[in-house]
């Protein structure tokens, strides 16, 4: 070994190919087999992709870097299932670039905030976060009540389904009609976000005022959505409980 | 300016057509863009390529050309700015994460606009010291390294100029990019597509200018910190471009998606965010202390077999590691159980590299008594063997259970960032500045003294803060009542944290304020630059035999 590398030493390409061979070992065994194993390649048949709007929303959160203090990977721990509910699986994010399974819990994780609180809480909660839990060092989103720009909403799905995520094309053509329409219960567009997304979406006027298409209906769009896509984990969980 | 001088004619014309080119590449970009964070990147460019393009360009009929001679000596100019670079960095990157630190204290005082809101400037704080800081001083440094341990100069004097102002430009894409919201969410890997591309290119070149310097040396052995500057720079690159393929959603939209999904996204995600310690954290900052702890002591390195194990262990153990950030999630468990046995088995060349660098000191620890700098790196050493004890630790299954989401893994972070990091690129600086600006010593030797107190009372206080912090979190998420319901809600924990968070705000602020007196002490002893130019330190040429 030391023979080796002491011959090695005195070739620098050969240092460099070296470096790049023994630097390989480990990415290739660990992350190949995940494309192909079934624990973490399968989707259940009720899993839907998010709803333009839920997307726009998803952004929003990339965007203000919820993610930093916010994780949304419930750990198999007995303290986390009777905290935030059943563990999270790989399939429920397998539409998600990139996952948001986060690394630091300033605040608790929100893999299953989905319809845990009202819409009417987020909002007030997103708006000044210590007029509903005084003690909150969560900071304020006053901004959010502007409006939602959709311009890119259509061009994101299509890239999304060209990377895999099941987005057809009625969704692709309708996404920016879908957006404004799930924030408007009683238009006439609401139906067609049911036909395409599923009977389960929430089609509300999220921000509290149908008339106008806010950051904030695509941000509490999207926290209302979260553990929401399938339900295969709380099947699963109260199979064990059995 | 004087770094124009070590350019000649022809250099300065190649340096004026490659900033003719990032001029049109930014109004290409502002141009597609047209509006959003792309198109300020595109004019920062356009920018910065003017500013050269006049710059060189009046140079060409002002200065003279450097003599003929400058080709037997080593070429520091690139290293000068380097430096420069560094210090500025660090003073905004610890400001900004000293401001957060204060915001978990007092999120009042968030101001009410976008820009400046937590979770924006998070990442200008990490990039800021990670790349900025981090980058620049390993960049530098190495230029330095590299020539004196092959005793050659630089192959050309435009590449290093390319390398470091390109480097710096995406350090600004990305600090820019943030405040306006725009990110990719993955963490130390946040800058959009296209500034990724530029830091391949920007990269490659490194690469390129490193490996032509190496085939020209002097020296039939290549010296243990070249291995380590030569890691940094190949896997740093691997680790990049596979975690950031990604597809842009429009050409002209600056925003994309990453190509992975899900669990294999959260594998690659951290498969990247760990090396990213291991070799922008480590390997290169391994080979900083190889050489600038071994020279500042006077003393050879104590074992040449353990830099060898060490070197070829951290290669290969470090890249299985990164799965343990994805302890009891939904990666698969036996992914998990590898990161795990890999991260513990990485104690043994960790270990091998801290004791090396200790042991290297045994019969000079006078100096380390008496010499602030030297002392800075043998407290790098102390901390890197302690935080990669940690960290072994942390990555233990249950282990990881009650420390994982806390700021027990910010702690142990910042012991790594601050205790190892940050110490040995400080004793770096003070070995190198008083040499490049031709002085015996830092224009206030005293404050270099101060400065290492501050750092070491602010590490202390952050990381021991964090400590408490992290397990008093972990173990309140996962305490239960008699009756089995759990003792506290979610809030309560939140509460529990607020001392701790003022105390790491006050050391981290005594860190900031050591980096800022090196900053001032070198800012006075460049613009008190000395003539005497050591005649020795030039590449050995040939001597006849008598």
């Amino acid at each position: 070994m030391l023979k080796l590398h002491y011959n090695l030493e005195k070739v620098s390409m050969g240092l460099v190919g070296a470096i790049i061979a023994v630097a390989s070992v480990g990415g290739i065994v660990e992350i190949a087999p995940l494309f192909t194993i079934e624990e973490t390649v399968e989707i259940p048949d009720d899993m839907r992709p998010h709803t333009p709007l839920e997307l726009a929303g998803r952004e929003i959160y990339v965007r203000e870097g919820c993610y930093v203090c916010h994780s949304q990977m419930v750990r198999s721990l007995a303290d986390e299932l009777d905290r935030y509910g059943p563990y999270s699986l790989a399939a429920e994010s397998a539409y998600d670039h990139p996952m948001l399974w986060g690394s630091k819990r300033t605040g608790p994780d929100l893999a299953r905030l989905g319809e845990k609180y009202s819409d009417d809480w987020h909002v007030a909660h997103l708006i000044d976060p210590r007029a509903v839990i005084p003690v909150s060092i969560m900071p304020a989103y006053p901004w959010l009540t502007r409006p939602l720009d959709t311009a890119l909403i259509e061009d994101n799905l299509a890239a999304l389904a060209r990377l895999g995520v099941p987005y057809d094309e009625a969704m692709i053509t309708n996404a920016e009609a879908d957006a404004l329409a799930q924030s408007r219960p009683d238009s006439e567009g609401a139906d067609g976000v049911r036909a395409r997304y599923g009977e389960d979406v929430a089609v509300r006027a999220f921000d509290g005022d149908a008339g106008r298409l806010t950051e904030m209906d695509a941000l509490v769009a999207y926290l209302q959505s979260l553990g929401t896509l399938t339900d295969a984990p709380q099947k699963m969980f109260a199979e064990e409980a059995q | 300016m004087a770094m124009i001088g070590t350019l000649t004619t022809k250099e300065r014309q190649i340096g004026m057509g490659l900033s003719a080119i990032l001029l049109v590449l930014g109004l290409a970009m502002a141009g597609v863009a047209r509006q959003g964070p792309m198109a300020l990147h595109g004019a920062i460019a356009m920018i910065l390529g003017l500013a050269l393009v006049f710059m060189l360009g009046g140079s060409l009929y002002d200065q003279s050309e450097p003599s003929a001679s400058r080709l037997t000596r080593y070429y520091d100019a690139p290293t000068r700015f380097g430096i420069v670079m560094t210090l500025i960095w660090a003073v905004v990157g610890m400001a900004v994460g000293v401001w957060l630190a204060a915001l978990m204290y007092w999120p009042e005082a968030t101001p009410p606009w976008p820009a400046t809101s937590y979770g924006r400037l998070r990442p200008v704080h990490t990039s800021g010291v990670i790349f900025g800081f981090g980058g620049n001083a390993l960049i530098a440094t190495s230029f330095y390294v590299l020539q004196r341990t092959s005793r050659a100069r630089l192959v050309d004097a435009v590449s290093p100029w390319f390398v470091l102002i390109g480097f710096n430009l995406f350090c600004v894409w990305a600090a820019t990019g943030y405040v306006m919201g725009q990110t990719q969410s993955k963490e130390y890997a946040e800058p959009e597509w296209y500034a990724d591309l530029w830091l391949v290119v920007v990269w490659v070149t490194y690469f390129v200018l490193y490996i032509r310097t190496l085939a020209r040396r002097a020296e039939p052995h290549i010296y243990v910190a070249n291995w380590y500057y030569m890691a940094f720079i190949l896997v740093v690159a691997m680790l990049h471009i596979v975690n950031n393929l990604a597809l842009p959603v429009t050409l002209g939209s600056g925003e994309s998606f990453t190509i992975w999904s899900g669990v294999q996204d959260a594998m690659i995600q951290w498969w990247y965010g760990h090396n990213a310690v291991a070799f922008f954290l480590t390997a290169g900052f391994l080979g900083m202390l190889y050489y600038f702890l071994p020279v500042r002591a006077q003393r050879p390195i104590w074992s040449y077999r353990l830099s060898i194990l060490s070197f070829w262990g951290i290669v290969f153990f470090y890249m299985w590691a990164g799965s343990h950030h994805l302890h009891y999630t939904a990666l698969p468990y036996w992914v998990q159980t590898l990161g795990m046995t890999f991260s513990i088995m990485l104690l043994v060349p960790s270990w091998a590299s801290a004791g090396n660098a200790i042991a290297t000191l045994n019969g000079a620890w006078h100096k380390v008594r008496d010499d602030a700098t030297l002392r800075f790196m043998f407290v790098a050493a102390v901390f890197y063997g302690l935080s990669t004890f940690e960290g072994s630790f942390m990555a233990i299954r249950p282990v990881n259970s009650l420390s994982h989401y806390t700021d027990w893994t910010v702690g142990h972070v910042h012991s790594g960032t601050l205790g190892w990091v940050a110490m040995i690129v400080f004793g770096a600086i003070y070995s190198l500045v008083p040499k490049l600006w031709c002085r015996d010593d830092m224009a206030w030797p005293k404050a270099v003294e101060w400065h290492f107190w501050l750092a070491i009372t602010g590490t202390l206080i952050y990381v021991v803060s964090l400590w408490n912090a992290g397990i008093t979190q972990g173990l309140m998420w996962r305490a239960y009542d008699e009756g089995g319901a759990l003792s506290y809600s979610f809030i309560e924990s939140v509460e529990a944290m607020l001392p701790y968070y003022a105390a790491r705000t006050l050391g981290g602020g005594l860190f900031l304020a050591g980096a800022l007196l090196c900053a001032l002490n070198c800012r006075a002893t460049m613009r008190a630059a000395g003539d005497r130019v050591d005649e020795s330190d030039r590449p050995l040429a040939t001597q006849p035999a008598e």
